[in-house]
């Protein structure tokens, strides 16, 4: 089949798209978007998160088909045209919260998701939010520290909140 | 077995940029290209040694353009497919692939028969089958290949081999594997240990023997005696094994894949595929962590298999079932120790004897026995000793290396033996510890002196100094100011199991001791090349060297030595590959002691290199050149005063300098067969831990509310990567500690293969984990630095289970601790 979707705010199609197929296949392997990532391909790890129309879910679990018409958002789509950093990213860096970077593109996706909803979360709520992508490298620490930066810089700069869902458009 | 490609075979190099994978830009992703990157205020040297400076790779991570070994694409490829055995013991009675070639789509099928060379590789020696015979001896392993052209097509023609299998009775622990009429598991083994083994199913046995064990009973006033059993743990590294392998045209093949030891793969390659080492050339893909689980092959000989038989690249990707079965896991282990002490807490003897299950192929079992034995009684003075440690061929899944090897076992058993004594004696379990804790100038029970700092007893008194958390942490102030209960804090979490009532709290503590670097005689080295050249005007270093980058930060800790040494800012580092020298493996907490070492020792040949050439040319006019300890700094070669000579620039002209040297630490020995002594390890390490925790004592549930650690690292190179080193393996000591389990069936099949049911800490279950770096130098090193990353590993569990022992008051024998350990038994 023929699949039409928006990716990164990019019109885009993938022809001979098999039945069986999932969105994060789609991704990596036709539409040359690999920063998503395939740590279980189950629904358990969070590292192939996505945000579909907005909400983030485990790509690896959307059969494509269920995409066709959708927006969606990856880890390519975060930094700015220029290739400038989104606060994320950049804390993420700085902070050490990338050590082998496989979990990295679905938590920041995951947490951008949740500082647009929620810019000064507590500890409490950044574990919560993030409590579906797992990380075997960091124990976490780095990533917290990670969220909290980007949180604190977004509120001293108003006017670029957290690199939301249109930082890039 | 091959159908003719329908496609005209390309094998064009994999090493462009990525060209972008659109449906309208075909081509080919490559491995990570090299890494450059600056000084964080150029042109000065600062990010150098000791600084937490940035991964050169950090940017490339978070924008998702990292290509990691399961994202590496080529137009023509085909998807490699491997069909397993379901029976952990069986007979193949037959095989027939004729069904699954026929299938559309599907380019070749192969089977043992099919193998051009040897049919065996292993780690330490040859005894696994590259596709089973006729005789499949674990759960999961390869017995046909497929290649197709979609990952799905490969999956059913695989479906549709026909092996007929004659199941065997599975051999599954010590006494099935032992007894006289077991089933022999490797009857034509031929290897180094075999004529010295007490049974064939016993791939190595080494006792460690100091004192008089025997006669020092009767000094001991105190006994206590235990029986422990550590499940069988996996390194659940997120990056599924994966690699691209791509047909050469000089007949040989390049494979760009995610591994531990690029050369140590290539070794065992070379045979299977049947060519001269130089012909099978390796990348390092993109890799998404290791701990271990990538030390042995697993789809490299198969893809290049298929990648050779049908001209074609070929990509292989596990799925998380797959990986499951696809590498060795951590052993597990029963243990049986006996400690005598006098009434005043000094220890007169450890006995110990650790059965570690090393399922069905060798892998690096004869090494695991080795720390086992030689670490078995833990960082501690002990006079008298009776150690010994054995691994077993059984059916189960195969186990070999994971983080801290050998020494996670047995530092559960004998920590938790020290705080048995610690009761008995009624004396407080970390002063017990602190008594007869090791220090420099003590030996191991080898005979081994500790020739460098030991600081175990400091080590415990910074954790315990740390002031605690504050209790009952799920009472929270509601809105209005009136108190309320935020579930977050409890155990149980978000399933809201308990108001708080019913809960308590537990302290414990642990310490373990760790060698760093492969030991018993191994030629341990690494190799570094390193070139300064004048780049439009400016001097730039490029490092080359083979080292796997698994995550741990060994490319970051690179080019800060370079930085230091050679006093350039701008350094390049070459992707990873097998046309420079070895750099031995990405483990045994290793790499930045020997590749690191490595690039410190070229880099320190390449400066020399470059003060003769200034000599050379400048020194008649300038008599600072002929000082001592000029120094490379900002670019400039500098006398001891501070003096600037000349720039780097102005000394290398037009001709570059490069070098390429390998590096080795001193030489280790073979520990005795029988008495296990010798001067065995490199260096030690050690981490001390404090966990608290809260439990539910009603429902079994545990929540760790703090894990601190203490841990000497000799020279913190890059302090922000030492300390996610300790946050990386404390984390996966809790895991072990409370979650992570293999569960393996009587019949030798694993229950729970996934995420859904292998659970792994999630953020939810790891607490605030404050570090405490000690830097005490081991001159012995270079920089004086200490392998880091397993040592944390190993106290964090008992640490654990110690707290929950003292919050429950139950035994707790074994791990991990599940809920009906806490609600049922003793
Ligand atoms: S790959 Fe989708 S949740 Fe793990
Ligand atoms: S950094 Fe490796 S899994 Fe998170």
């Amino acid at each position: 089949m023929r699949l039409t979707l928006t990716v990164n705010g990019r019109p885009t199609s993938a022809d001979h798209v098999w039945e069986g197929e999932s969105l994060l296949y789609v991704l990596r392997e036709r539409l040359g978007l690999p920063g998503s990532k395939n740590a279980c391909e189950q629904g358990e790890c969070g590292s192939c998160t996505v945000r579909l129309d907005g909400e983030l879910v485990c790509a690896c679990l959307v059969a494509a088909g269920q995409a066709e018409g959708a927006e969606v958002r990856t880890v390519e789509g975060m930094a700015g045209p220029d290739g400038e950093l989104s606060p994320l990213q950049a804390a993420f860096v700085e902070t050490g919260a990338v050590q082998c970077g496989f979990c990295t593109p679905g938590l920041l996706l995951a947490a951008e998701e949740l500082l647009a909803r929620a810019p000064h979360p507590g500890d409490a709520d950044i574990r919560e939010a993030l409590a579906g992508n797992l990380c075997r490298c960091t124990g976490y620490e780095n990533i917290l520290d990670a969220v909290r930066l980007a949180a604190s810089r977004a509120a001293q700069a108003p006017t670029d909140p957290n690199g939301g869902p249109d930082h890039d458009r | 077995m091959t159908v003719e490609p329908t496609a005209a075979p390309a094998a064009e190099p994999v090493i462009e940029r990525p060209a972008a994978r659109t449906a309208t830009a075909p081509g080919v992703v490559p491995p990570p290209s090299g890494l450059t990157q600056r000084g964080d205020t150029a042109p000065d040297t600062s990010g150098g040694v000791g600084e937490s400076t940035q991964r050169p790779d950090g940017v490339l991570k978070v924008t998702g353009e990292f290509a990691y070994a399961s994202d590496l694409w080529h137009r023509d490829m085909l998807w490699g497919h491997t069909l397993r055995s379901p029976h952990a013991h069986a007979e193949i009675r037959s095989l027939d692939v004729a069904e699954a070639l026929a299938v559309p789509g599907v380019y070749a099928v192969l089977t043992h028969e099919d193998l051009p060379a040897a049919t065996h590789y292993g780690l330490e020696f040859a005894d696994q089958p590259v596709l089973a015979v006729d005789r499949v001896r674990y759960q999961g392993e390869a017995v046909a290949l497929v290649a197709a052209d979609h990952p799905e097509t490969a999956r059913r023609a695989a479906e549709r081999v026909r092996v007929e299998y004659a199941p065997l009775p599975v051999v599954h622990d010590e006494a099935s594997a032992t007894a006289p009429d077991a089933p022999v598991l490797h009857p034509e083994r031929d290897d180094h240990h075999a004529p010295f083994v007490p049974h064939p199913n016993v791939v190595h046995r080494q006792p460690v023997t100091s004192g008089d064990p025997e006669g020092a009973e009767a000094l001991a006033e105190v006994v206590v005696r235990g029986e422990y059993t550590v499940g069988m743990q996996d390194q659940a590294f997120l990056g599924p094994e994966s690699g691209l392998a791509v047909p050469a045209e000089d007949g040989g093949i390049d494979l760009y894949v995610a591994t531990q030891w690029l050369h140590v793969d290539q070794r065992q390659l070379a045979p299977v595929l049947g060519l001269p080492p130089e012909r099978v050339r390796l990348t390092l893909g993109g890799v998404g962590g290791a701990f271990g689980a990538r030390e042995d092959l697993s789809m490299q000989a198969h893809a290049c298999l298929l990648a050779l038989r049908t001209g074609r690249p070929v990509k292989m990707v596990y799925n998380r079932q797959e990986s499951f079965v696809g590498h060795v896991h951590r052993h597990p282990a029963t243990l049986a120790y006996e400690h005598g002490a006098t009434r005043d807490g000094q220890l007169v003897y450890v006995k110990g004897r650790i059965v570690l299950d090393g399922g069905a192929y060798a892998s690096s079992s004869p090494a695991v026995v080795g720390n086992a034995a030689s670490l078995g009684v833990g960082p501690y003075r002990v006079p008298h000793v009776a150690m010994e440690a054995l691994a077993l061929y059984t059916n189960n899944p195969p186990c070999g290396a994971m983080r801290g090897f050998g020494a996670v076992q047995a530092c559960f058993a004998y920590e938790t033996q020290m705080d048995r004594l610690a009761a008995a004696l009624g004396m407080d379990p970390v002063e017990l510890r602190q008594r007869n804790a090791l220090a420099q100038g003590d030996l191991m029970p080898t005979g081994q002196p500790v020739d460098s700092p030991a600081p175990v007893a400091e080590l415990l008194r910074r954790v315990r100094a740390r002031p605690l958390p504050p209790e009952h942490p799920w009472e929270a102030v509601g809105a209005g100011g009136e108190p309320g209960v935020d579930p977050r804090e409890l155990p149980g979490g978000l399933a809201n199991s308990s108001q708080g009532e019913g809960i308590v709290r537990g302290v414990g503590y642990g310490v373990g001791i760790k060698n760093v670097g492969f030991s018993e005689g191994f030629d341990d080295y690494s190799t570094a090349r390193v070139r300064l050249a004048a780049v439009a005007g400016e001097p730039v270093v490029t490092v080359h060297t083979a080292m796997a980058e698994v995550g741990q930060g060994g490319v970051t800790v690179h080019a800060q030595i370079a930085r230091t040494e050679l006093g350039v800012s701008q350094v390049s580092i070459l992707p990873a590959d097998t046309s420079v020298g070895s750099a031995g493996s990405t483990s045994a907490s290793r790499q930045t002691y020997m590749t690191g070492g490595a690039v410190r020792n070229t880099c320190l040949a390449v400066r020399a290199e470059l003060l003769r050439r200034g000599r050379e040319r400048l020194g008649a006019a300038q008599p600072g050149w002929h000082e001592p300890g000029l120094r490379l700094r900002d670019g400039a070669v500098v006398t001891a005063g501070g003096a600037r000579l000349a720039s780097l620039v102005e000394v290398l002209g037009e001709d570059a300098i490069d070098l390429e040297l390998e590096f080795r630490h001193r030489p280790t020995q073979p520990f005795d067969r029988e008495t296990g002594q010798g001067f065995g390890h490199v260096q030690y390490s050690f981490c001390a831990h404090r966990a608290v925790v809260d439990v539910d004592v009603e429902l079994g549930l545990v929540r760790v509310v703090e894990l601190a650690a203490a841990q000497d690292v000799g020279r913190a190179i890059n302090p922000r990567a030492v300390r996610g080193q300790i946050h990386g393996g404390s984390t996966q000591g809790l895991g072990l500690a409370v979650l992570e389990e293999i569960l393996v069936g009587p019949d030798g099949t694993i229950r729970n293969p996934s995420f859904t049911d292998y659970l792994i800490p999630t953020i939810l279950d790891v607490p605030p984990m404050p570090v405490d770096i000690l830097e005490l130098a081991d001159e012995h090193a270079p920089y004086g630095l200490r392998g880091v990353g397993e040592a944390p590993t190993l106290s964090a569990t008992p640490a654990i289970v110690a707290a929950i022992r003292q919050a429950t008051g139950r035994a707790l024998a074994r791990v991990p601790v599940r809920p009906e350990h806490l609600t049922t038994g003793p």
